[in-house]
C-alpha cells in the first residue's frame, strides 16, 4: 500500500485518516529544540469538507489516499443520482446527494465540473469557479436605479438563490461566482 | 522548481544587508564585554548523541574519512574552557538533519557563548541585555517551567504521569495521529502539550526565560539536587518563539558519560543509530571544565523577529531548497 512519510507532506497531498481520504490544507513542522519534532497539519475530510487539525510524529508513515481529480461533463439528475460523464474515455459515472453536496445548486447540464474519486467512486464536486445561469425568478426591477447598493434575492434556474441588483429582471442571463456565490454581472448564453 | 527563475535569494537585498547589521552588532556588544570570539570545527570526528537531533555525515567524494558535521560548537567550545581560555562567543553554521520548516533550515547559523563562574541566573541577565537591545523590548519576564505548566494547565509538570498528562491533551482536543496512541514517553507527552497549548500563549509576551526544567530534559545541564530536582537550564521564547536554551553547564566528566551513552541507548531503542561520543571532551572534563554557563541563541531566528518576518527563507541568501 503507498504511503507518504511527513517529510513529504504538503498542501494538496492526500492521506487517509480515520478511515476517511484526506487533503492536508496546511503543514508545519514544529521541533522544540531539546525535543522530538512533529508536524502540525491541518487536513480536509474530502467526504464531510472538515478541517481538523492532526499532529503526525516526524518521520512517521502515512496511508496514502487514491483519490484523482477528474474534469467530467455534468450530464443530468434522475433524482438519486447526478450522472458525469468523463471527456477522453465517455465513460459514464453517478455520484450520489452526499457526493454532492452544496454544488448541486450549481450544476447545469453540460457545464465541465471536477469530479473527486476516491478508488475510482466520487465523492465530492467542485462546480466551474463561474456560471451562466438564467434568472427564474425576482420581483420587478427598478428602471433607471443602478446606484442602489441594496440589491435583491434572485433564484436561478438551478435553484440557487443569488443577491442581484435591483435593475435585473426575471428572464435575464447572469454569470455568478460559485466560490462566494455572488452576482457577477449580465452574461450572454453562450 | 524552476531553475531560470529560481536561481535568486528568497531573502531581499535589503534584508542581507539588515543580515550584516546583526552580525555586527552582535560582534559589538561581545566585544565591549570582553568576550573572545572563536571559531571551532565544522568538522567533528564524534557526533551529538541527542536522539532528537540528527547530524548529517561528510565523506570524501573519493577515500573512506567521514567526519560529522556539527549540530553546534558545544563540544570543542567547552574543550577551550577547559583549557583555560576565559569566556567565549561564537557564530557558525550548524547542521541538523530533516529540520525544515518556517522556522528551520537543516544549515542555520547560532550564536552560542560561555561565561566561566557565572550561574545560569547570570547568564540569563546577559542574554536580556543583548536580545532587549537588539529587539528594542522591555526586559523579559522569568517563570520556572513548574509554575508555567500550572498557571496554564493546571498542573505539576514534575509528578504528573504520562496518564495524567494523556488526558490533559485530550481535554483540550489536541488531535493526534494513532502513532501517539501508544506512546509513553513522559517528555513527549510534556512537549505536545507544551507547543499545543502553553506556547501560543506567549505568543503575547514580549519575551519571556522559562527555567529549572524536569530532570529527564536536562540535556546537559546540571542537576539541582532539591525536590524535585531540576535541570538548570532556561530557554527563551520571544512572542512565543524559542530562540535560545543555556545551561548552567554539566562538568563532572563521568556523569557527561552517562548521559551519552543513555541518549545512544535511547537512539537503539527507537531504532536510530547510536553516534559516536566526543571522547575529546570527556578527557577535557576529566581534566577540569571550569564551572561555568552557556547559551545557543538562533541568530537566523533574532533576525526574523528584527525584521518581523515569518519565514527563515527570507533571513539567508539561499536556503536549502536553494542551496
Amino acid at each position: 500500500m503507498a504511503s507518504y512519510s511527513t517529510n513529504e507532506f504538503r498542501s494538496g497531498l492526500k492521506i487517509m485518516q480515520d478511515g476517511d481520504p484526506c487533503a492536508i490544507v496546511e503543514n508545519e513542522f514544529v521541533k522544540p529544540g531539546k525535543g522530538q519534532a512533529f508536524n502540525r497539519v491541518k487536513i480536509r475530510n474530502l467526504k464531510t469538507g472538515r478541517v481538523v487539525d492532526r499532529t503526525f510524529k516526524s518521520g512517521e508513515s502515512v496511508e496514502a489516499a487514491d483519490v484523482l481529480d477528474v474534469d467530467m461533463q455534468y450530464l443530468y439528475n434522475d433524482g438519486e443520482f447526478w450522472y458525469f460523464m468523463d471527456q477522453t474515455s465517455f465513460e459514464q459515472l453517478g455520484a450520489d446527494a452526499a457526493a454532492i453536496g452544496d454544488s448541486a445548486k450549481w450544476l447545469k447540464e453540460q457545464d465541465i465540473c471536477v469530479v473527486t474519486l476516491w478508488n475510482g467512486s466520487p465523492i465530492s464536486v467542485t462546480p466551474p469557479n463561474f456560471v451562466v445561469l438564467q434568472i427564474t425568478e425576482t420581483d420587478p426591477g427598478v428602471r433607471g436605479d443602478t446606484a442602489s447598493g441594496g440589491g435583491k434575492p434572485a433564484t436561478l434556474e438551478t435553484g440557487a438563490v443569488v443577491r442581484v441588483p435591483l435593475f435585473i429582471e426575471t428572464g435575464e442571463i447572469i454569470k455568478v461566482d460559485t466560490r462566494s456565490g455572488d452576482y457577477v454581472g449580465r452574461a450572454k448564453e453562450e | 522548481m524552476n531553475p531560470s527563475t529560481d536561481w535568486r535569494s528568497d531573502a531581499s537585498l535589503e534584508h542581507l544587508q539588515q543580515r550584516a547589521n546583526l552580525l555586527t552588532q552582535v560582534r559589538a556588544f561581545f566585544a565591549s564585554r570582553g568576550v573572545l570570539e572563536v571559531d571551532t570545527p565544522l568538522l567533528s570526528a564524534s557526533g551529538n548523541t541527542d536522539p532528537n537531533i540528527e547530524s548529517f555525515v561528510a565523506s570524501c567524494v573519493q577515500g573512506q574519512h567521514q567526519f560529522y558535521l556539527h549540530t553546534s560548537p558545544e563540544f570543542p567550545m567547552k574543550r577551550l574552557l577547559a583549557q583555560g581560555i576565559g569566556a567565549i562567543f561564537q557564530i557558525c553554521k550548524v547542521f541538523r538533519c530533516d529540520e525544515l520548516g518556517r522556522w528551520h533550515n537543516p544549515e542555520f547559523t547560532m550564536l552560542e557563548w560561555y561565561r566561566p563562574a557565572w550561574t545560569y541566573q547570570q547568564l540569563m541577565d546577559e542574554v536580556d541585555a543583548l536580545v532587549s537591545q537588539v529587539l528594542n523590548i522591555d526586559a523579559a519576564k522569568r517563570i520556572s517551567v513548574q509554575e508555567l505548566f500550572e498557571h496554564y494547565l493546571f498542573l505539576n509538570i514534575h509528578q504528573a504521569s504520562v496518564n495524567d498528562l494523556r488526558q490533559c491533551a485530550l481535554k483540550h482536543g489536541i488531535g493526534l495521529s494513532s502513532s501517539y496512541v501508544e506512546n509513553d514517553e513522559i517528555d513527549v507527552w510534556r512537549d505536545l502539550l507544551f507547543t499545543h497549548v502553553v506556547q501560543p500563549k506567549l505568543k503575547d509576551e514580549a519575551a519571556v526565560f522559562i527555567f529549572d526544567f524536569p530532570e529527564s530534559q536536562a540535556a546537559l545541564a546540571k542537576i539541582n539536587k532539591g525536590f524535585p530536582a531540576t535541570a538548570m537550564r532556561f530557554e527563551l521564547f520571544v512572542k512565543g518563539i524559542e530562540l535560545a536554551n543555556g545551561y548552567q553547564e554539566l562538568t563532572d566528566a563521568e556523569h557527561l558519560k552517562l548521559r551519552m551513552q543513555a541518549e545512544n541507548e535511547t537512539r537503539l531503542q527507537r531504532g536510530q543509530l547510536p553516534v559516536i561520543m566526543d571522547k575529546h571532551l570527556i578527557a577535557a572534563q576529566h581534566h577540569g571544565l571550569p564551572e561555568c554557563s552557556g547559551v545557543a541563541l538562533g541568530f537566523d531566528r533574532l533576525l526574523m523577529l528584527q525584521l518581523g518576518i515569518e519565514n527563515i527563507r527570507e533571513t539567508m541568501s539561499f536556503s536549502i531548497n536553494k542551496a
